[in-house]
């Protein structure tokens, strides 16, 4: 390696007398170093890519989707299972997967007072590490959901694990403690005793949060390295349990960070929490907006469902179409290849176009479901509150079940996908489901 | 080659002296290297104060030997609830380590501080579940001496093998040794569940159950209402019993005056049906008022499950409140900390319905009970026999 060669001197040029090896000037050494750079984040990328990492809530783009090429369904019976773990607590959250590592919250003990934050090898479900915490917050909820609802998200460095308890928790992913809030420590009537359940999400480099109830409700951006809050703002005193999504829009950092509500969305700066645009339409308080590849629609449960266009500037939203009919239920949309997928509480799938909200098909599956589809390729995969997994081909005139798995036991969690394997889990159990 | 080197040295000699000034603040305090990075971390705040030297502090007391974990659990008696949180994340990460690598931990120490009651109850219970990790038997062994213990996780574990062996018992034909047995883990619980199955249990052997008087429910209230709460206005509104307590009183209501009336209850949990009183009212407020005799100066819990929005008052001071409807309710939903006066003390609640007509939102009610910090009941001395069986009365004072 020429930069570790020592005829190598950083502040000469022409050739060594000795070795008669060549020499570079400072700027041809820069120079080099910006290829090399290049090239090396180049190929990082690729591998970023193929490895896929599912960082949050819905995925990459929090929309349920992977970005991958049309093949055969992950899963397709119950031959699938590569393996399953058991898990110590109670839990809706997604697995986030980062590189080869999968990490998972839970809640345990009568009063769900101990939290977890476990980490599982990606190849075999071994146990890397795990971490509890006692919570802070109240952990009263309803008997359905618990205190580990709301999902953990990871900037690939850190994982971010936020709880109903109002209990927010940095690690590094070998574990290492790098800062906590205790949120209802912080505000003491920021709780819902039914639980809450929104889950957060990086947005240009800030850790939104979302905490919305009948008493105390408010959104913070915190300083990932800190936990300190950048900013934070009051919310409509009401309960609610949708998740931020992020899309383009001009925030300082070409983003912004939507909040949605009953009252509405608002669109705010990552960085301040500065108001961008707003939407006064009102809005579902369980199922969250989905976002557009691209990033610059918002498809929102609202009046059935509304579809945004975030404005040339960055700095609005208008409507593109409505359809009343679409009405999604704890599910939140999906959006794939220029259709948008709704399941309503009835398990009835139906697919419009993302442009004209124009219905093209439905068909009934096998609910109810109280979690949100995920997709990667051409298929999108459902997994009911029975535990059973459908694998749903949507290439064709109408979608067609491809692959069915019955895991028997009651799964709430969305679903994480990550290098050709889905990872679910229940109360009890982490599964990874391949084909592969 | 020099030239890396001499860049590399420069840039030791920049940032290293900062580096190793930093480590050895840390280490050099007093007869302990961990003994200020423990009071870092104890020094973290609200909304992320000291989470910084927190966590560089942290790093630290993660990778001293098993031996400071004595030290460790010493320190959290006086550490906040976060900063027992990251004290427990450094004392898994040394017991992990330590396990994995073979070695052996300080069981013993661990134990006697397990046995020190005076010590921190969430820290004793991680104690106990480091030894039952590394020494099952041991701590199955040591789990009957935790019938009543301070840490209610710990007690929980004694509780139930008591409730297993009386379970056992009945089933070998000894009714009157499993009353007993059952008895005593009543005596002994302190989650629902647990106290649930007991007193089921003794009732079917025939036996009575006093379970407000277990729990410490207060049963005799006098409530005045209703006032207007259109909007939700009325939880901030400052009616007149928030500014004085007038049995002979009465004062203008919602639609009609308002007046002071006695309720008692003969709930088993100790519930206010303010309905009762009342009917069944919507955007309104009424409050209730007792007395409660303390045999001493001393702290203590009101604990309240409520699923209206709610204020509370001890001896006239605003203790804490909440604008909440519907959401759900459950004993001990909230965990109040008082500190009662010697002698008489006042507990008033306002209690706030909304505007809601579903018919999950119909309940204007709520329970409260006075007890420790573990949850056992604190029974004022001259608290009058558990109303029995009798549906709720309410008489017109004056």
């Amino acid at each position: 390696m020429w930069f570790f060669d020592g005829a190598l001197p950083f502040f000469d040029c022409g050739r060594d007398p000795r070795t008669n090896m060549r020499k570079f000037s400072l700027r041809e050494f820069f120079a080099y170093f910006a290829c090399f750079a290049v090239c090396f984040q180049g190929l990082f990328l690729l591998v970023s890519r193929a490895h896929a990492d599912w960082l949050q809530f819905r995925g990459p783009a929090g929309n349920g989707v992977l970005q991958a090429e049309p093949g055969k369904p992950i899963f397709s019976s119950g031959n699938s299972v590569a393996w399953s773990m058991e898990l110590p607590g109670r839990g809706l959250s997604s697995p986030v997967v980062v590189g080869d590592r999968v990490f998972v919250t839970c809640s345990s003990g009568v009063r769900q007072e101990t939290l977890h934050v476990i980490c599982f090898a990606a190849a075999n479900g071994a146990k890397l590490w795990e971490r509890k915490f006692r919570a802070t917050g109240r952990t009263m909820t309803h008997k359905k959901t618990c205190v580990a609802a709301p999902s953990p998200a990871s900037d690939g460095k850190r994982i971010f694990a936020l709880y109903s308890s109002n209990d927010l928790i940095c690690l590094d992913l070998d574990g290492n403690l790098l800062w906590l809030r205790g949120l209802t420590f912080d505000y003491p009537n920021a709780s819902n005793s039914l639980g809450l359940a929104s889950s957060p999400v990086i947005a240009d480099g800030k850790l939104v949060v979302q905490i919305e109830n009948d008493s105390e409700s408010f959104a913070a951006g915190i300083d990932p390295e800190t936990g300190t809050n950048l900013w934070k703002i009051d919310r409509t005193k009401a309960a609610n349990w949708t998740s931020p999504v992020v899309m383009k829009g001009a925030g300082s950092g070409g983003e912004v960070v939507v909040l949605q509500g009953s009252d509405g969305l608002n669109a705010l700066d990552p960085a301040t929490g500065r108001e961008i645009w707003k939407y006064e339409g009102g809005a579902a308080t369980i199922p969250s907006s989905a976002v557009s590849a691209d990033r610059e629609v918002l498809y929102v449960p609202s009046h059935g469902l509304t579809a945004l266009r975030v404005g040339p500037e960055g700095n609005t939203a208008r409507q593109l179409w409505r359809d009343e009919q679409q009405r999604p239920g704890t599910a939140s949309p999906l959006v794939l290849d220029g259709k948008v997928y709704t399941v309503n509480n009835a398990g009835v799938l139906s697919c419009a176009d993302v442009g004209t909200g124009e219905r093209l098909w439905r068909i009934r599956l096998k609910g109810p479901y109280g979690c949100s589809p995920v997709a990667a390729g051409r298929h999108l995969y459902f997994f009911s509150e029975k535990g059973v997994g459908l694998a749903v081909d949507v290439s064709g005139a109408a979608g067609k079940i491809v692959g069915e798995i019955d895991l028997e036991e009651r799964i709430l969690c969305t679903p994480a996908i990550s290098n050709d394997a889905i990872y679910v889990r229940s109360d009890g159990h982490l599964w990874k489901l391949s084909d592969s | 080659m020099k030239s890396i080197f001499l860049l590399f040295s420069a840039l030791a000699l920049v940032f290293l002296p900062g580096l190793s000034r930093a480590e050895d603040s840390l280490a050099d305090s007093g007869d302990s290297p961990i003994a200020e990075a423990l009071a870092i971390i104890k020094a973290v705040g609200r909304e992320g104060r000291g989470n910084v030297e927190a966590g560089r502090a942290w790093k630290q007391v993660s990778a001293a030997d098993s031996a400071r974990l004595p030290e460790i659990f010493r320190s959290m008696d006086d550490a906040g609830p976060l900063a027992f949180n990251w004290l427990r994340t450094g004392v898994d990460v040394i017991v992990d380590r330590e396990i994995a690598a073979g070695g052996a931990l300080p069981l013993t120490d661990l134990g006697e501080f397990l046995m020190e009651v005076q010590h921190r109850p969430d820290a004793r219970a991680l104690a106990y579940e480091i030894i039952a990790r590394v020494d099952l038997p041991t701590a199955e062994a040591l789990l009957p001496g935790l019938l009543h213990d301070p840490s209610v996780d710990l007690r929980r574990g004694a509780v139930q093998r008591l409730i297993d062996e009386a379970a056992k018992t009945r089933e070998e034909g000894n009714q009157d040794g499993a009353a007993l047995l059952f008895r005593q883990a009543l005596g002994a619980a302190r989650d629902l569940d647990q106290i649930q199955e007991a007193a089921k249990q003794i009732r079917e052997l025939g036996r009575p159950v006093d379970l407000p008087r277990h729990f410490g429910f207060l049963m005799h209230w006098n409530v005045i209402g209703s006032f207007d709460n259109t909007g939700r206005e009325g939880f901030d509104a400052v009616y007149p019993p928030e500014k004085e307590i007038d049995f002979e009183a009465t004062y203008p209501g919602k639609e009609k005056e308002a007046g002071w009336s006695e309720y008692v209850t003969s709930d088993e949990y100790g519930m206010v049906d303010i309905n009762e009183p009342y009917g069944m009212l919507k955007e309104v407020v009424a409050y209730a008022y007792t007395e409660f005799n303390s045999e001493t100066s001393r702290p203590a819990e009101l604990r309240l499950g409520c699923k209206n929005a709610w204020k509370v008052w001890v001896n006239g001071e605003f203790v804490f409140g909440r604008d909440e409807y519907h959401r759900g309710m459950r004993i001990d939903q909230y965990r109040l900390p008082v500190q009662l006066d010697e002698g008489k003390n006042t507990i008033l609640v306002k209690l706030c319905q909304d505007h809601q007509t579903q018919d999950w939102t119909v309940e204007w009610q709520f329970q409260l009970r006075v007890c420790d910090a573990t949850g056992t009941a604190i029974l004022a001395p001259d608290r009058p026999p558990t109303p029995v069986a009798a549906p709720p009365e309410r008489k017109r004072r004056g």
